[in-house]
């Protein structure tokens, strides 16, 4: 029978059906960072457990490690926030009782563990793989399984390399046609989420798929399988093509020499059937989509750059009138107020949506030989690894921002969620490349945009947003 | 965990949509390492006027009045009822050890999200999804009558208003029976243990690199 890419992974992984609708799903690949694994080794211990298979486990320290090279100097120690340090210091000590690889925090392996995991090969197509965070929906890019879980799951994980799941419907999002200059995968996903809203995807396993999904890079689908939970969807998934086995080939943890042909084989047959029936069916035309810029506290008020704020006398329900409303209210911002208009304070550059070095590419693209608007008290370009730091300076990108202005810095979450000190003050406005629009997410009283790394340059030259189509 | 059976809670109204896990806990109380101890944060960017800090005194903070779970009336709830999509956003478990931590046993909406719908009843908080009309009515009611408590019953799969109607709700039989025996679902799992390695012997042939 024909089948969808989940419906595969699904059963390849299948454990044991019980007969209450429930079923035991193994796990391959479990990813750790320093905030929601803590209670789960503690668990452990209290239980007297250990971890089922110790190689399954990759950790790296991500959100809140400091990005300054002074803070990040003296390692672990030079971490001034007291809870942080206490928080990054448990990662390494647990890591270290029970023998699980860490790429610790001055490891130049170490990053946002979305960025780590596919960069190291550590994210394979086929895989299960999950992580106690939401953005872990990423890895699906590769045609694996993949999906945040909450810490008591992390402990679960740990000691029985399995999650008690149910099976999700099957939903495709199917985007063809060719995307304009200067409209990339964050537009793509950020209208996909303004056309099915934040709960559209709740319930479902979420595949893209259409010719303007295979046009992309590898890092344009983890863009867009990352924000799949901003949809309300759990997985996100991609089938696997040339472009995923080429980008994986070579990798630290990819398999090798016979095992690599044998996984070759395989991977190949990890993509929907063409016959597959899908619960429900989303269409865009790749072509149409213009920069996306969110205007509202939740990823679903978003809109074209070239657009207006909208009117709440305009909304369709009385629910919906309200939380225009009182996002208009929380954002200082005027129904019919043109996006252009807003003015910004800070520009974040960053995070496990778009810290990659083709989005760093992006954005240098747009900053060289300009200048960050005076009226901007800060730019920040924060890339996702140390790896992915290292290859921009190679290319000499960081030179690029740092004569426009920008500041570069050390790999981590960083203003994505604030939880370092790289935050927002009260009222400010931000351009983000990030996936989280929510109230006081970048700081107290922070307002965040989200936008795609080329728009989220173009606005810190402007001082406020603008179509990065006409700079191109 | 805390078993549930039943429950004659006090019902609060958050009378908003998407709330989400930034809004239910603000990230600087994810740094604790500890499972207790967020009530006093729950909600904290509504609930304070000022910006709230980790292991700070919350006794002298300047209350928002306006916020529902200020007033007197609603002091003590064990019962929240809020709008579609609640517990949107992301993973952690911090939300639900946040509103338990608080006093809250239940929940009432018309639709949760995926992962805050996992991680809460291993928590012990019951989630409730009633219809929308339902709760339209039920937020009518709530803020009608001062002291309205709802009769949760987790067996019979009811909740019971002041005035005697009974609404039904579905739930999950595993969820509900983990809930019910205030069950660690590791000590579930790791009875299969016999089956798990026989997976992953089976496996070890057809994907060896996994197992490398
Ligand atoms: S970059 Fe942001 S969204 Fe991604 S893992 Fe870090 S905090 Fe979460």
């Amino acid at each position: 029978m024909a089948q969808t890419l989940y419906d595969k992974l699904w059963d390849a992984h299948l454990v044991k059906q019980r007969d209450d609708g429930t079923a035991l799903i193994y796990i391959d690949r479990h990813l750790l960072h320093e905030v929601t694994s803590p209670q789960a080794f503690e668990g452990l211990r209290l239980a007297g457990r250990k971890p089922w298979r110790i190689s399954a486990n990759l950790a790296t320290p991500d959100h809140n490690v400091p990005t300054t090279v002074k803070e990040r100097a003296q390692g672990v120690s030079g971490i001034e926030d007291e809870t942080s340090r206490i928080q990054v210091q448990t990662l390494d000590d647990n890591c270290e009782e029970f023998g699980i690889t860490e790429f610790k925090i001055n490891d130049p392996r170490q990053g946002i563990v979305h960025v780590v995991g596919p960069e190291q090969g550590a994210t394979l197509p086929g895989m299960t793989l999950v992580c106690g965070d939401s953005h872990t929906a990423t890895h699906g890019a590769f045609a694996a399984l993949a999906h945040g879980v909450g810490t008591s799951e992390v402990e679960h994980v740990l000691a029985t390399q399995c999650l008690i799941q149910r099976k999700m419907k099957n939903l495709l999002i199917q985007v063809d046609g060719k995307l304009q200059k200067g409209v990339t995968a964050k537009d793509i996903v950020l209208a996909v989420i303004g056309e099915i809203g934040t709960a559209g995807g709740t319930g479902y396993a979420m595949e893209f798929a259409g010719s303007a999904i295979a046009d992309l890079s590898m890092e344009g689908r983890m863009t867009i399988c990352n924000m799949a939970i901003e949809a309300g969807a759990r997985v996100g998934l991609v089938g696997c093509d040339q472009t995923t086995i080429d980008y994986v080939e070579g990798r630290p943890f990819a398999p090798k020499g016979k095992d690599w042909d044998m996984a070759v084989e395989w991977w190949k047959t990890l993509h929907s059937d063409a016959d597959a029936k899908f619960d429900k069916v989303v269409k865009l035309d790749a072509a149409a989509i213009e920069p996306q810029v969110s205007w509202g506290t939740s990823p679903e008020m978003v809109g074209s750059v070239n657009s207006l704020v909208p009117d709440p006398a305009k909304a369709g329900d009385e629910n919906l009138r309200k939380s225009w409303e009182s996002a208009l209210k929380y954002m200082g911002l005027k129904a019919n107020q043109a996006i252009t208009d807003i003015k910004l304070d800070r520009v974040f550059i960053g995070s496990c949506t778009n810290s990659r070095i083709e989005d760093l590419r992006a954005a240098a693209e747009v900053a060289k030989g300009r200048k960050v608007s005076p009226t901007l008290m800060q730019a920040l370009v924060v890339p996702g690894s140390g790896l992915v730091k290292k290859q921009a300076e190679d290319e000499g990108l960081d030179k690029i921002f740092i004569e426009a202005g920008f500041e570069w810095r050390e790999p981590g979450c960083s203003m994505c969620l604030a939880m370092n000190a790289d935050k927002l003050g009260q009222g400010e406005h931000c351009a983000s490349t990030s996936n989280r629009n929510f109230e006081g997410r970048q700081g107290y009283g922070g307002r965040t945009h989200l936008v795609s790394p080329a728009m989220a340059a173009a606005a810190a030259i402007a001082g406020h947003f603008v179509d990065v189509r006409e700079w191109s | 965990m805390q078993k549930f059976t039943q429950l004659n809670g006090l019902v609060a109204p958050l009378d908003r949509a998407n709330v989400d896990t930034d809004l239910i806990i603000p990230k600087q109380f994810l740094k604790s390492i500890k499972r207790t101890g967020f009530g006093p944060n729950l909600f904290d960017e509504l609930r304070y006027l000022d910006e709230g800090f980790p292991g700070q005194d919350v006794t002298n903070r300047p209350l928002n009045q306006d916020f529902v779970l200020n007033k007197p009336r609603y002091q003590n709830s064990e019962v929240l009822l809020s709008r579609a999509n609640f517990g949107c956003g992301s993973s952690r478990e911090h939300a639900p050890w946040a509103l338990v931590d608080y006093g809250f046993r239940a929940i009432i909406a018309p639709s949760f999200a995926d992962i805050f719908f996992n991680n809460a009843p291993k928590n012990g908080l019951l989630l409730i999804q009633l219809d929308d009309a339902i709760i339209d009515r039920l937020f009518n009611e709530v803020e009608a009558t001062e002291g309205y408590r709802l009769l949760v019953d987790l067996p019979a799969q009811t909740v019971t208003t002041p005035s005697g109607e009974v609404l039904s709700f579905e739930m999950d039989q595993f969820r509900k029976h983990c809930l019910i025996e205030g069950l660690d679902d590791i000590g579930l799992t790791l009875k299969d243990a016999a089956d798990i390695k026989a997976y992953e012997e089976a496996r070890a042939k057809v994907t060896p690199w996994i197992f490398a």
